[in-house]
């Protein structure tokens, strides 16, 4: 990855951007055009060194491990709900989630034509069995399942989980045709622990001043590192945080509220104007989580490998597809929300998403104990319609506003 | 029949008797002290939890059991009240409504769970069911990471290693809760059972390649592979297959089976769908299509192609069998396997029914429909509803889908242009001097 720029020759976008608005818009352009504009450019920049691309379906994969070999990880969100589910319809049924069904049609439609590989983790029943429909329509490509383990307080748990992450870099070592050193990957870590670091003061700003901080521009900017290395990412972060500062914007009344449930498939991002404008702070959300996986940075000295599996097996936020162990889902997410000041919680499920719609009753419930007023609704990759939602919010908003 | 038939009906009855037995034990175990474990059935390692004393309880069967008797529609309502979506799997929702129900349900009471033991071979989904329990009854979970069985044909060291180093750990959990020690010959007794009654259902598949079939390895295996599934590891259940083996071996003597005159021989992808069990099995009866191998069979254990609990490899072969469970296995394992089952089992036909509350198992039976048909050439029907909840079968709908597609078949066949592979003549059936 080091080395190459993913916007080619002509140097990057984030430098040049004058205004907060600017850069917010570029990273949209980077980040939701399906036909991956800066992958194709990393792509053709490394074309001599052999550089590969692999498509990461979430919600966390190791990417140190990409980053450490002449590899881009790209972070696949399905089609962002630009294109029309038609091919991968024969092949996964419709009452299957949104982004298992458009992201094998990313793939079948040679959206992915700069991508040399796929990795699954086993997150859930549909991510699992995508892995083998992924292998059988793409036989030729890398396409790699990996394990992440449930038993998170098992001794056994770190040994194997580190096989697996070793196992990995064996395999993306004979994709690349170079073998991954402990020096590269903790190179790697440390400008991953940097990115984590990055996106958290981002949240923490957005936190402190909402309305300095729109959750759909943050996202935006978060999102851009989806399809960007993360050193470049890095630096567009740095940006950020000095643009973001710099643009005043007026204070206004609104409900602080913590979102749920959009840790796989990604809402619409009109839905976040939508809830912005309906009153809401987003102060605190689990959207494109696999990038802020870890609370704590991962250890950047020794064995590299046996730091991001004790990182993943004790380290994590919680979703509902990672295993809490002796930790509590509904603690953790009550005590973020008193950190945090939230006055109100919504769960947005993607349609058909098993995991988060057994955990939402369960979070509910622990919520109403405490009183904290609870929205919940589903949303669609590829909804367009906001209305019923922007009622729903308003009405939330109100009801905290006038009788909490 | 009693004339001429001395074991007609014994697989199904003696299945009824064992699990009425079972069912009230379970009743009983608060009165009795017996401390209960509740798990899943695929992959379950009951043998290890028995050794502890513990009475095995499971949710599936209990879901299942109100599927059948048509009291799950109401129970996954009464889930879905207390605010579980309609998008979620039919017999989870079955079991909350039932614990929202004080937990009685057509085969008794079931008792509170000392123990969940949450032995997650193939499906996601157990996990989030457990969490909810644990949550409800206050009870452990110990969660049992069976990891999903990979492209290639032997057994991955490393994930056996991991189960059996969990196992272990399991061991130690039971015996802190029941207070029992672990006892290694009563494991390796279990396991002894556990192979034979394996060897014995394993005959009764094989029977199927015989034509006619004188079983039905989809509609009437889900009765006969009822007692290896919730009492393997015991005595009565190595009895249960050696009567059930009897029937078969009649069935073969008087070349009888499910169907009077079967007219085509179909391999069986995907859970039934209970509340609808018997209607859906005339669909297909009436076609004189008998199912002479299925997947479904085979979601608590494949032993048709070698594996074996085994008493002097107890905590391996344990590990290897969890490992080993079809929705625990990758996609290019399971298009392996039904190619095997057309071929072996000279079918004319695979039926997909794909149900939306398993996602294990629906999830790439449309492209494996589409693999079937294109590359294999094999004639594919898919149909769709649910396990569970009886919303979601729609029998005009299905009828037509099952119709034209055997009327589809019959007029290839008569028209000499049928798939001839699948349509050669099977194994001879057995002699007449077997009858003797």
């Amino acid at each position: 990855m080091r080395g190459q720029s993913a916007v080619g020759m002509n140097g990057n976008f984030w430098d040049s951007c004058q205004s907060w608005d600017e850069l917010v818009g570029r990273c949209r352009e980077a980040a939701f055009d399906v036909a991956f504009p800066t992958v194709r450019a990393w792509k053709s920049a490394a074309a001599d060194t052999g550089g590969r691309v692999v498509g990461c379906f979430p919600v966390y994969t190791p990417q140190e491990i990409f980053a450490a070999a002449n590899c881009l990880p790209v972070n696949l969100f399905g089609g962002r709900g630009q294109i029309e589910i038609d091919h991968a319809d024969s092949r996964i049924q419709s009452f299957v989630c949104s982004i298992a069904r458009s992201t094998l049609e990313l793939g079948l439609t040679k959206h992915l034509d700069a991508f040399d590989g796929f990795i699954v983790p086993s997150i859930c029943d549909v991510a699992r069995n995508l892995s083998g429909v992924w292998r059988h329509n793409f036989e030729h490509s890398f396409t790699f399942y990996l394990h992440l383990p449930q038993n998170v307080e098992s001794e056994a748990a770190a040994e194997y989980f580190r096989g697996e992450l070793e196992r990995l870099r064996t395999e993306v070592a004979q994709l690349t045709g170079a073998p991954i050193t402990d020096t590269a990957l903790r190179e790697a870590i440390r400008t991953y622990n940097r990115n984590r670091a990055l996106l958290d003061e981002l949240g923490a700003r957005r936190a402190a001043r909402p309305e300095q901080w729109p959750s759909s521009q943050i996202y935006s900017l978060a999102a851009a590192g989806n399809v960007l290395p993360r050193e470049e990412h890095n630096a567009l972060l740095e940006r950020a945080l000095a643009l973001g500062d710099a643009q005043q914007r007026p204070k206004r009344d609104a409900v602080r509220v913590a979102l749920r449930g959009a840790f796989c498939e990604q809402p619409p991002l009109e839905l976040l104007d939508v809830l912005e404008d309906a009153g809401c702070a987003v102060v605190d959300d689990d959207l494109q989580i696999g990038a802020r996986f870890f609370q704590q940075p991962v250890a950047e000295e020794g064995d590299p490998l046996a730091a991001l599996a004790e990182s993943y097996l004790h380290r994590t936020v919680l979703t509902p597809v990672n295993n809490p162990g002796k930790r509590s889902r509904n603690e953790d997410l009550l005590r973020r929300c008193r950190e945090k000041s939230v006055q109100g919680l919504i769960f947005a499920s993607p349609k058909f998403c098993e995991p988060a719609l057994y955990d939402s009753v369960l979070l509910r419930r622990a919520a109403e104990h405490v009183n904290l007023p609870v929205l919940e609704f589903e949303y669609e990759e590829k909804m367009s319609v906001f209305e019923s939602v922007r009622m729903q919010a308003e009405t939330f908003v109100e009801s905290i506003l006038f009788f909490s | 029949m009693v004339g001429n038939y001395q074991f007609q009906g014994v697989g199904r009855d003696f299945q009824k008797n064992l699990l009425g037995a079972w069912y009230k034990r379970l009743e009983d175990a608060p009165k009795t002290g017996t401390p209960v474990a509740y798990l899943f059935i695929s992959g379950n390692i009951g043998e290890l939890l028995r050794c502890f004393g513990f009475e095995l309880a499971y949710p599936e069967v209990n879901a299942l059991q109100c599927g059948i008797k048509k009291i799950a529609g109401d129970l996954i309502l009464k889930a879905e009240d207390l605010g579980y979506s309609s998008d979620v799997c039919g017999y989870v929702k079955n079991d909350i409504g039932l614990a929202a129900s004080g937990n009685r349900g057509p085969f008794g009471t079931m008792p509170k769970p000392d123990l969940l033991v949450c032995n997650y071979s193939g499906c996601n989904t157990y996990i989030k069911w457990f969490e909810a329990l644990a949550e409800l009854y206050g009870a452990r979970v110990f969660l049992l990471d069976v990891p999903y069985r990979r492209t290639g044909e032997t057994l991955r060291r490393e994930d056996l290693d991991y189960v059996i180093k969990q196992l272990e750990q399991l061991a130690a959990v039971c015996a802190e809760i029941s207070g029992v020690k672990f006892d290694p010959d009563r494991l390796r007794e279990q396991l002894e059972y556990s192979r034979a009654a394996e060897d014995l259902w394993v005959k009764i598949l094989h029977s199927a390649k015989h034509r006619p079939s004188p079983f039905d390895a989809f509609f009437e295996a889900v009765f006969f592979m009822a007692p290896i599934y919730v009492l393997r590891g015991t005595k009565e259940c190595v009895d249960y297959y050696e009567a059930a083996w009897k029937e078969i071996e009649e069935r073969l003597a008087h070349h009888i089976g499910p169907v009077s005159d079967e007219r085509f021989r179909v391999v069986m992808e995907g859970p039934p769908p209970w509340p609808n069990f018997r209607n859906f099995w005339e669909l297909f009866k009436r076609w004189g299509v008998c199912c002479v191998a299925s997947t479904y069979s085979k979601v608590g254990g494949i032993w048709d192609f070698g594996m074996r609990h085994d008493p002097t490899r107890p905590m391996e072969s344990l590990a290897e069998y969890a490992v080993n469970c079809y929705t625990n296995w990758d996609w290019s394992l399971r298009r392996s396997m039904l190619k095997r089952y057309a071929e072996e089992y000279h079918a004319d036909a695979l039926v997909i029914h794909s149900v939306k509350s398993c996602r294990a198992f629906s999830v790439g039976q449309a492209d494996v429909r589409e693999h079937f048909s294109k590359a294999e050439s094999l004639p594919t029907l898919f149909v769709e509803s649910d396990l569970a909840d009886p919303r979601y079968f729609s029998e005009a709908q299905i009828r037509n889908r099952i119709d034209a597609f055997f009327e589809a078949l019959e007029h290839r066949r008569v028209a000499g242009a049928a798939r001839p592979a699948p349509l050669r003549a099977g194994p001879a059936s057995p002699t007449k001097s077997r009858q003797a």
